[in-house]
């Protein structure tokens, strides 16, 4: 794109400058969230009440961070989102895992091992994508409490690999559509079974659709607040209701610092997720599309 | 025995019948093309031979065991694809080896056969290279590496060649058939194009709609067509097909072909041609069919023995193809091509006198389009 012949006249020249200035004011507006959390959350609190929101920090300090970490109360206990924050973790993991492995091989089955009704299944799949959260609370919380793994991580880790399911199956299977049959014929009569040409055959050239849904439902299962409100209990609580309960616990005065600063704390892994490998979901979801 | 048999093979896609009893058998290192339009069956028959579509009825026999229900994998069969199909991850040596591995062969005899194939082929200077990095011929070549390494029963080609140039095409053709006179193998080769059909078959099964029209030996389904519809699809150009009415000739026959504007064109049939079914069709019409071969410049000599019918018609096209002319010029009420030496000295719009090879000439039915003589 580098290379496109422009117009060089002043009028042009104008309506460029125009048009980038129009992008940069957009794009400032869009950051300033993160720029006031990130300033308030190093600010203490003095310089809070008193200046306004957009001022520079006077006195930067991490006090604010530590204390979000370590110390802040979150309902009735005092020890900040740390704990919490590694709680999430060990549901996210496992979840985007399992969900991913799933997708994939339901993907594979799909497009390369049609069976009679396997279109209509994926239609049924695909129906899950719209499921509303709420609709499923009741049903999921009984689920959960005959399988007796009620307010634990394993039941969250269950109820976000099952709703996780439906989206890693689209994207898994749109992305092996475009992988030709005739490979998996060609492994077929080298003598390779069904494991076998996925592990040897599709998930050596599947990279970008990983990436793709590994980065969706990491942010998808990292930010859930429903399903962790609903079915955890005090200890096993991701971040994002600790957070909700720290800025909820009205003790004394508002700590707007520990509050931006638990925020950033709690989105902190999404923002890396996303800068790490927001390049390669970009070109992931555009694979197939794109490839001749 | 029959290293392949193919025993009324029926295929149903829902109420679609794509292959109706279609039976085959090839021998040990028979080289056997099957030709058609697209959608004639000749995939789907290839699938059902490698087992990777299930036939609704019928039977497959490879080396004389009934194979029709095994997996691929337990057929000992080889496949080349169109597409070729390598394995995007790995290099030429993984790819070619992949099928003995997967077969536990030692990884001493996989490298042996590894170094073999890629000798034969000339393909060694590429082993570690992934198929991303080939050029199309060289894909070819490992596409067919693949097959080979494994040695199996029977090797099936799907189309290999459609997807190369013209000058590389012809190059790999000739490939094809020297590597299939030195190795002897058995193979089952898919095409629509009639001259790779020509040039590579011991053995040309004719398929439309799903029925086997003739099989038979290139010369045979060339010379003696069962129907017109085998007649116009082999050759190139194909033969011209010449509306006539079949007339008694004191004891013999002639073929009238009405002319609009000038005298009605008379050819006489050749005495020792005549069939038998010939004499219910007297006065009838019917269908000449002449090769542009067939047609040949007055002063040359015929190849047959028979004495050639002089014809004189304007030339209404030339087309020099180097090694020869090929001339478009109304025979009758239709446009016919002719092929004559590329010394022929005529222009657009001249006349041309022209000898009719009547002892080639075919003649079929004009309602069934089968072969009557």
């Amino acid at each position: 794109m580098a290379n496109v012949i422009r117009r060089q006249t002043p009028a042009a020249r104008l309506g460029r400058g125009l048009l980038y200035g129009v992008l940069i004011l957009a794009a400032l507006f869009y950051i300033l969230p993160l720029v006031v959390m990130l300033m308030t959350s190093v600010k203490p609190l003095s310089e809070i009440s008193a200046g306004s929101l957009l001022s520079l920090p006077q006195s930067p300090t991490l006090a604010p961070w530590t204390k979000a970490w370590g110390e802040a109360c979150t309902g009735m206990r005092c020890d900040g989102v740390g704990g919490y924050f590694w709680n999430s973790f060990a549901i996210v993991i496992p979840a985007v895992l399992i969900s991913t492995t799933i997708g994939a091989l339901n993907g594979y089955a799909l497009t390369k091992w049609r069976f009679k009704g396997s279109e209509l299944v994926f239609a049924l799949m695909l129906f899950g994508c719209f499921i509303p959260f709420q609709v499923v609370l009741l049903p999921m919380a009984q689920t959960l409490g005959w399988l007796g793994i009620s307010s634990s991580r394993a039941g969250l880790i269950l109820v976000h690999v099952v709703f996780g399911i439906a989206f890693t199956t689209l994207f898994f299977r749109n992305f092996y559509v475009g992988i030709p049959n005739e490979l998996v014929s060609a492994a077929k009569l080298d003598g390779a079974g069904f494991f076998r040409i996925f592990w040897r055959i599709l998930l050596p050239v599947s990279a970008p659709i990983i990436v793709v849904s590994v980065i969706w439902q990491f942010t998808q299962i990292w930010n859930d607040f429903l399903f962790g409100v609903a079915f955890s209990a005090h200890n096993t609580q991701p971040v994002t209701v600790a957070l909700n309960n720290l800025v909820n616990t009205s003790t004394g005065v508002r700590e707007y610092n520990v509050d931006m600063a638990a925020a950033m704390i709690a989105a902190l892994p999404t923002l890396v997720v996303y800068v790490l490998a927001g390049k390669y979901f970009v070109r992931g979801l555009t694979a197939g599309s794109v490839k001749g | 025995m029959a290293a392949l048999e193919i025993h009324n093979v029926r295929k149903e896609f829902g109420s679609e019948r794509v292959l109706k009893d279609v039976s085959i058998s090839i021998d040990s290192g028979e080289f056997l093309i099957l030709v058609g339009p697209s959608g004639c069956g000749k995939s789907t028959l290839m699938n059902a031979i490698a087992g990777l579509e299930p036939v609704t009825s019928g039977n497959i026999y490879i080396d004389g065991e009934d194979v029709t229900w095994r997996t691929p994998a337990d057929r000992d069969i080889a496949m080349v694809f169109q597409s070729y199909a390598l394995y995007p991850s790995m290099t030429v040596r993984q790819n070619i080896s992949f099928g003995l591995e997967m077969r536990k062969v030692p990884k001493a005899e996989r490298e042996q056969a590894v170094e073999r194939v890629a000798d034969l082929l000339q393909i060694t200077h590429l082993l570690d290279r992934k198929p991303a990095q080939l050029s199309g011929g060289q894909r070819q070549r490992v596409a067919m590496g693949r097959a080979l390494a494994r040695e199996p029963k029977v090797y099936l080609f799907d189309e290999p060649l459609s997807n190369l140039d013209a000058k590389l095409r012809v190059d790999m053709r000739t490939e094809i058939k020297k590597l299939h006179q030195r190795l002897g193998t058995t193979i089952v080769y898919v095409t629509h194009d009639q001259v790779e059909a020509m040039t590579l078959a011991d053995c040309i099964a004719v398929m439309r709609d799903g029925h086997i029209l003739q099989l038979g030996s290139p010369d045979e389904v060339y010379n003696n067509p069962v129907d017109m519809f085998v007649a116009g699809f082999m050759g190139s150009p194909s033969m011209n097909f010449i509306r006539a009415t079949l007339e008694d000739n004191s004891g013999g026959y002639q073929l009238r072909i009405a002319t609009p504007g000038e005298d009605d064109l008379v050819l006489p049939w050749p005495q020792e041609r005549i069939a038998a079914e010939m004499a219910e069709r007297l006065n009838q019409p019917v269908i000449l069919g002449l090769r542009p071969e067939h047609f040949s410049e007055e002063d040359e000599r015929l190849t047959s023995q028979a004495e050639g019918t002089l014809l004189s018609a304007s030339v209404s096209v030339v087309e020099p193809t180097g090694a020869d002319m090929l001339l478009r010029l109304p025979l009758g009420e239709q446009e016919v091509t002719a092929r004559v030496g590329p010394k022929c000295a005529v222009a657009a719009g001249e006349r041309l006198s022209l000898r009719v090879d009547m002892g080639r000439a075919i003649l079929f039915d004009a309602q069934t389009e089968q072969r009557i003589a």
